[in-house]
């Protein structure tokens, strides 16, 4: 166990460092200047002010030095001249050319917004997508279990922006029945975060469950077929009991792994619900400095925060996996 | 059967190396009544008629074997004793008690009262069949406990005692373990722990012995009949196995697409059959102190459909000896479920007019040359039970 998640955790880090080092040949060796965006920030960019950021910035050494230097920077403090000269604190993403901000300081605003808008969300999607999903199980066949299985295609078949969008112009605009969404820090208190939240939770989560409630009717449908469950009705246990006791804890397991992926791609970024919603998280934060002009370090930080989720939720996704399943041997 | 063939049955058979308390011929009742049992499923191609018009009966203390091929209705039969199958998609008609107590129709409060603590089953496969994610010992806890209203502590001591029962080396550790940690052996006597926790009176085997391999067979098939002396439950043993038969039952019983075809004291039924399908049985069995060039013969055709069941009698699409029988009565009439020559609760449906002969003089020389030309041992015990009362 311990041995495998040594290896993996070598193997992820690995998988990182590929991965910024990507993002950097993509900017520094793709068709455009890479020292054109900050330029364009700032007035009219002209030949000679393009020059003289090109000189200060490094621009003009080798992609691999540059690389290093901002590599280094993870680790130690540095000064980085945009023209002007900026001090950045370890660990260092850069500054950012539009706000002049240090990255990460940024980055540590931007967080806490799209970590608390995916865990209530994730949550309520797993939490009523397995229970949808269990119910129709149950009495699959029936009106109930087609309605839902119906219900939960349309509303997978709309665009996720669309739900939203609809949402926030009907439930927050015309109605006013959640007339303030927008993130609250929680240290203003548990209230005005949860109130803030609500509606986006509410969106993000229902738009969800509906494929969590197909799959996990699917993995239940067949777990319920399975001969361990026949052996558990034999024994004299209630239904409910044999349902949610043996045929849940095995169907569980393919939702499980699949919810640790999806969760991950949240906290990487809700993009629509924050943009939607106008939440200030990291999703929003990295859209916006993508656009042209393209505020380079953002970027590679957004990149290098989202591979490192994604590698761990993998590595936990598989611990999880060796702890719900006896089956399962980590080697 | 009827109450008279019973008591013929106990009378028949006083099974001398049974010494256990079920085979004293006691007047008690049988314990399971199975009575003009049909079971139905309709599905989008019409009705399956899975088990129609079957009858018997089993009293604490005995086993009765029911062999047949697949889709023949052995299973389907014995699931319906615990209403196991989904009632939505289930059609049950006639009867069965279990110890007085009626169960087509009864409802689901009154069946999970039976269910593992007068009946328990043991299923085929036992890695399927124990749940991979909970311990054999919380398995064998969680089904005593439905019953018993005892503490975890307890009912762990009680899941120790019985996997050491069931010949578990070192139950107290092994208890721990997962069902994939166990071999499959061990898994079934897991299966089996599982099953008696409770000390059902009766105990439905569906093949127990056919996933694992021969000599662990052997020792599941001795371990259930030690069980069974010890407890005295009836045993219901389904399988598509004659030398299990041979070896654990008192009666047989051999089904046919549904259909009681032949029933009997195992012993004559083994060796006077008097069914064309029980000799088909018979005849594919290898038999290892035979010569290794006899042939084994193979029942020719297909089980029938049970969507569309032959007309008359269910087999005849498949028997050899359909023009022995005068007329077109096998494909126009379901023969009864008459007494045979030998034997007096021995029963078969066939038209041919003397099946004793056919199989003594043309089924028995191809089958067993050395045999043919002997009295059969079925006619020496038929003559013996004649003496008796």
């Amino acid at each position: 166990m311990i041995g495998f998640i040594v290896r993996r955790l070598m193997s992820s880090a690995l998988v990182v460092v590929l991965t910024s080092m990507f993002v950097f040949a993509l900017f520094f060796l793709g068709p455009s200047d890479p020292a054109r965006p900050l330029c364009d920030l700032n007035g009219r960019c002209t030949p000679e002010r393009l020059a003289v950021l090109t000189e200060a910035m490094g621009f003009d050494e080798p992609v691999t030095e540059q690389y290093a230097i901002w590599a280094k920077g993870l680790v130690s403090d540095r000064t980085v001249d945009m023209g002007a000269k900026y001090d950045c604190d370890a660990p260092c993403l850069g500054i950012s050319y539009g706000s002049r901000e240090e990255v990460s300081t940024e980055l540590k605003d931007k967080y806490p917004a799209t970590i608390s808008l995916a865990i209530g969300g994730a949550i309520l999607y797993l939490v009523i997508g397995v229970t949808l999903g269990t119910l129709a199980a149950k009495v699959r066949g029936t009106l109930a279990d087609r309605g839902l299985v119906t219900v939960s295609l349309v509303i997978s078949s709309i665009p996720y922006y669309v739900v939203a969008l609809l949402a926030w112009i009907y439930l927050s605009l015309e109605w006013g029945i959640f007339p303030d969404t927008s993130y609250h820090a929680l240290t203003d208190g548990i209230g005005p975060w949860a109130y803030g939240l609500l509606l986006p939770w509410l969106v993000l989560g229902l738009t969800n469950s509906t494929s969590y409630a197909r799959f996990s009717r699917g993995q239940m449908v067949e777990t319920l077929g399975e001969d361990y469950i026949r052996t558990a009705t034999a024994k004299g246990l209630k239904n409910n009991r044999v349902i949610f006791k043996h045929g849940l804890r095995a169907a569980i397991v393919p939702v499980i792994t699949i919810f640790g992926l999806d969760f991950a791609y949240l906290l990487v970024g809700t993009v629509f619900t924050e943009q939607i919603f106008d939440i200030d998280g990291i999703g929003r934060w990295g859209i916006r400095a993508l656009r042209a002009p393209v505020d380079f370090p953002v970027v590679a930080a957004t990149v290098l925060v989202g591979a490192i989720i994604i590698v761990i939720a993998n590595l936990l996704v598989d611990i999880l996996y060796s702890v719900i399943d006896p089956r399962v041997r980590l080697t | 059967m009827t109450s008279e063939s019973f008591l013929g049955t106990s009378g028949s058979h006083p099974a001398p190396q049974q010494a256990g308390p079920g085979a004293v011929p006691t007047a008690e009742d049988p314990f399971l009544v199975v009575d003009h049992l049909s079971v139905r499923f309709p599905t989008h191609d019409g009705l399956v008629q899975a088990v129609s018009d079957l009858s018997y009966t089993v009293r604490r203390g005995q086993t009765l074997g029911i062999v047949g091929e697949s889709g023949s209705g052995k299973s389907v039969s014995s699931m319906a004793v615990l209403s196991l199958h989904n009632p939505k998609s289930t059609r049950l008609e006639g009867s069965i008690t279990v110890g007085g107590q009626e169960v087509v129709g009864a409802d689901d409060a009154t069946m999970r009262k039976l269910r593992g603590k007068e009946v328990a089953m043991i299923f085929q496969d036992p890695l399927t069949a124990l749940h991979p994610f909970y311990t054999v010992g919380q398995q064998i806890t969680e089904a005593y406990r439905i019953h018993a209203d005892v503490s975890k502590s307890t009912a762990k001591k009680r899941a120790i005692e019985m996997l050491d029962r069931v010949g578990i080396p070192q139950a107290r550790s092994r208890v721990d373990d997962y069902p994939h940690q166990f071999s499959g052996g061990m898994r079934q006597r897991a299966m089996i722990a599982m099953s008696l926790v409770n000390d059902p009176k009766l105990l439905i085997a569906d093949e127990p012995t056919t996933a694992l391999d021969v000599t662990v067979q052997a020792q599941i098939l001795d371990l259930l009949q030690d069980l069974q002396r010890e407890f005295n439950s009836a045993i219901i043993i389904i399988t598509h196995d004659l030398g299990v038969i041979a070896e654990m039952a008192d009666d047989v019983l051999v089904m046919y697409a549904g259909r009681a075809v032949e029933t009997g004291p195992t012993k004559l039924l083994l060796t006077a059959p008097e069914m064309p399908y029980t000799w088909g049985l018979l005849s594919s069995v290898p038999d290892v102190a035979a010569d290794t060039d006899a042939r084994l013969i193979p029942i020719p055709g297909n089980p029938p459909s049970l969507l569309n069941p032959p007309s008359g009698c269910p087999f005849n699409p498949r028997c050899v000896y359909k023009p022995k029988v005068p007329g077109e009565l096998c494909v126009t009439t379901l023969p009864e479920l008459l007494p045979a020559k030998v034997g007096r609760d021995h029963r078969r449906r066939c038209h041919l007019p003397d099946p004793h002969e056919t199989y003594r003089l043309e089924v028995l020389p191809e089958i067993a040359p050395e045999l043919a030309g002997q009295e059969l041992a079925g006619q020496e015990l038929a003559g013996q039970e004649k003496v008796g009362p």
